[in-house]
């Protein structure tokens, strides 16, 4: 059950995941998340599906060393078996032909950013995708995004690739050339919410894919809640995407830290 | 024959009229009602073990001996699932107690759980001739059917409830909490080829990630899981039936009825400035964290925040639960806070007792009406309105009306709110034609049918927030209709 079936390094920090799950690979839809569970004392952690393959049966994740438990995951290797593996959780990205979709994402968010990019093409639209990382070698799946963009804009921090600066000025610099019917964010929380200040100025509707803390993920415990248009709203199950001009990214930013100091102890034990 | 006719067959027998003149009434009614035997509070407060011991063998016959075995057993009527209660209590006078099991389990899938969680005093107890005509305490009816239970599973002589012929046909439950377990349990009695799908990795629902180990041990829900699967039913977990698979799915896997026991999923919240701070949780969340997570266990990789002032607010069980819980992590200040006075707390009067004993303070007629975080975002006190009782309202109790001006500030390290449920939105959100309420709830017939003829619903889903019996009750009365339509 859940075994790993291809494991590829993407970066020190990154890792790509091919892992079998025939009924979530045949169920999932772009947008959707998975919660999984590593062992008998492991904790439950949302990640983003970022591919999967029907014939096969097999789902992709990427996932990035942040604490205990994704770090654990990297370090599994290929003919291992995650203990518990469930979804396809959240409400899938709602696709139409809306025009020209800019797709920014940042970091690892790149690979859950993938499927929509598919579909938003596949859809009609004509989509140009914003690529951001510290530097060269954090940038992901860039050829898997060039087949389904009409254009990829890269920026890194250092300048190392591509343009020179934060995703926010490649998202800008498409804005005020063209106009741009819909914008789709996924990355890191401070990104995010910079992107949808951004585009809040220049009246782009925008859409972004959080990924706060949840235990069950399927909407009985409301850790992953967060305030939308002054409403409480869960991640699970209203989300995981939200308008982002409406979301507070502050208060989510704050939620997203509660468990910072236990972080730090649960990391000891990985020796 | 019919109920009545039933139950006076069952008293007519020999040996229950040899049992029934072998004492005087006067000298029944005179035996004091026995009391549970319970750890010390002050020892308890500070682990899991379970609070409640149980009776021994001389306690649960002496009490047996109350019981007047009366031709009309009112108690019954009190029962959701209408266990057949003076053939058990007599069959613990006389000694067997290996037989009063057998007459629990022909009506109960879960009798151990249902022992100790069951209101018995609103339910079954408060229906005994005792408390209806002599003004004296009930038979401890929920006593002696945890005694009874516990007798047989630590006999190791579990016997399992007789099984009709294996008759083929397939039936999925989606939830494992107490109605699925209960639905599932008849269904396999009936013959069907059962399968209970669950969404997360244990099996047991709100039994495991709900009620805590102090007042139900996960291994004695596990030993009631594993009697329904040596009646067959198997159990597949992490699968989200309208996520995993949908409804089409499973017809095509050919299941020809689905009963829909997927509860309470959402936790409500008050909405008032800063309940999104550091620290505010769900009773859900912390109740998963802690029972399912195991998260107070070092080795465990979830955390738990352990404050040293914890507030839980409301007045249920889950809210005892929680504080009860939160005393055991450690809380010198574990309070309850509530809007309405005691008198109205819908918590059963033990839980409330036993939370007095363990030190909970209860801070009745108080209600938060705002959250104070320090710089890091974490909470750190509350703003409690003073209430008052006014007038009754819709649910018949006096209605709480703030004291104007009266605000008072605690300082707090963790709020847990418990102030209900609302209905888990994943099924109804992934069946189109299903009829749902206002409320989010699966709308039903008397036998639990929904709109759509292959799906029978019950328990929170259909309720919307209720207790494990009544779930279990729905299970059972979901498994005759259903059973009743697939024979045809």
């Amino acid at each position: 059950m859940n075994k790993i079936v291809s494991k590829k390094d993407f970066s020190e920090l990154v890792v790509q995941l091919e892992v079998e799950a025939p009924l979530i690979a045949r169920a999932r839809k772009a947008g959707h998340f998975v919660i999984v569970k590593l062992d008998k004392l492991g904790e439950r952690i949302p990640l983003t599906i970022s591919a999967a393959d029907t014939e096969k049966g097999t789902i992709t994740l990427v996932v990035q060393r942040v604490g205990l438990t994704s770090n654990k995951l990297c370090n599994m290797q290929v003919g291992d078996e995650i203990q518990d593996l469930v979804g396809p959780l959240g409400k899938a990205t709602h696709i139409e032909h809306f025009g020209t979709v800019v797709c920014a994402g940042g970091g690892v968010g790149v690979a859950p950013l993938l499927p929509i990019v598919q579909a938003m093409k596949q859809a009609g639209n004509r989509v140009i995708s914003v690529l951001a990382a510290r530097s060269k070698n954090l940038i992901i799946l860039e050829d898997e995004i060039r087949k389904w963009s009409d254009e990829v804009i890269i920026m890194t921090d250092d300048g190392s690739y591509g343009e020179k600066g934060l995703v926010t000025a490649g998202v800008e610099s498409i804005i005020q050339r063209e106009k741009v019917d819909c914008c789709v964010t996924i990355g890191p929380a401070i990104m995010m919410k910079f992107v949808s200040l951004l585009t809040a100025k220049y009246n782009v509707p925008t859409v972004a894919s959080l990924n706060t803390i949840m235990v069950d993920g399927t909407g009985m415990c409301g850790g992953c809640r967060v305030s939308v248009g002054g409403q409480t709203k869960f991640v699970c199950v209203d989300g995981p995407e939200f308008d982002a001009h409406q979301v507070d990214w502050d208060g989510m930013m704050r939620r997203m830290g509660s468990y910072k100091a236990y972080e730090k102890e649960e990391m000891k034990k990985l020796g | 024959m019919t109920r009545e006719e039933k139950i006076a067959a069952a008293r007519s027998q020999a040996w229950r009229e040899a049992l029934r003149k072998s004492m005087k009434a006067k000298d029944r009614t005179d035996l004091p009602r026995v009391r549970m035997n319970e750890l010390d509070a002050e020892y308890r407060s500070h682990n899991r073990e379970e609070v409640n011991q149980g009776l021994t063998a001389e306690q649960a016959v002496q009490e047996a001996r109350r019981c007047l075995d009366c031709a009309n057993p009112t108690c019954m009527t009190g029962c959701p699932v209408e266990i057949s209660i003076p053939s058990f209590v007599k069959n613990i006078e006389r000694g067997e107690f290996l037989e009063a099991a057998k007459v629990l389990k022909e009506t109960s899938s879960l009798p151990a759980v249902c022992g100790r969680v069951c209101p018995q005093e609103k339910q079954c107890e408060s229906q005994c001739f005792y408390v209806q005509k002599l003004g004296k305490p009930a038979v401890a009816i929920g006593y002696l059917e945890r005694f009874a239970a516990d007798y047989e599973r630590e006999s190791g002589q579990t016997i399992l409830p007789e099984q009709a012929p294996k008759n083929g046909i397939k039936v999925a439950v989606v939830g494992s909490g107490p109605a699925g377990l209960s639905f599932a349990g008849d269904m396999a009695k009936y013959g069907y080829d059962v399968t209970v799908f669950e969404a997360l990795h244990e099996i047991g629902g709100v039994l495991k990630y709900g009620i805590p180990e102090f007042r139900l041990p996960n291994a004695i829900v596990d030993c009631e899981i594993d009697n329904l699967r040596r009646m067959g039913v198997s159990f597949e977990k992490d699968i989200i039936i309208g996520k995993t698979l949908s409804l089409d799915d499973l017809k095509a896997q050919g299941f020809q009825g689905i009963f829909v026991a997927s509860g309470a999923g959402l936790p409500n919240f008050m909405n008032i400035p800063g309940e999104n701070l550091i620290n505010i949780m769900s009773s859900n969340e912390y109740l998963t964290r802690v029972n399912l997570m195991d998260a107070a266990n070092p080795e465990s990789d979830t955390p738990v925040p352990f404050g040293k002032r914890v507030a839980v607010i409301g007045g249920g069980n889950t809210a005892m639960d929680s504080v009860r819980t939160a005393r055991r992590l450690g809380a010198e200040r574990a309070m309850i806070v509530y809007r309405r006075s005691e008198e109205e707390m819908p918590a059963r009067l033990e839980e409330v007792k036993h939370a007095k004993e363990e030190g909970v303070e209860f801070m009745t007629l108080h209600n938060p009406v705002e959250y104070l975080g320090d710089e890091q975002g974490r909470v750190c006190q509350m703003r409690l309105q003073k209430m008052e009782l006014g007038e009754p309202d819709a649910s018949g109790r006096r209605r709480p009306v703030p004291i104007e001006g009266a605000i008072e500030t605690v300082d707090v390290d963790i709020v847990i709110v418990s102030v209900g449920v609302s209905p888990n939105p994943l099924i109804p959100n992934s069946i189109p034609d299903l009829e749902i309420s206002r409320k989010g709830t699966i709308v039903v017939d008397d036998n639990m049918r929904s709109s759509l003829p292959i799906i029978f619903a019950g328990g929170d889903i259909v309720r919307g927030g209720a207790t494990v019996i009544l779930a279990m009750g729905d299970g059972r009365r979901a498994a005759a209709a259903m059973h009743e339509q697939l024979k045809k």
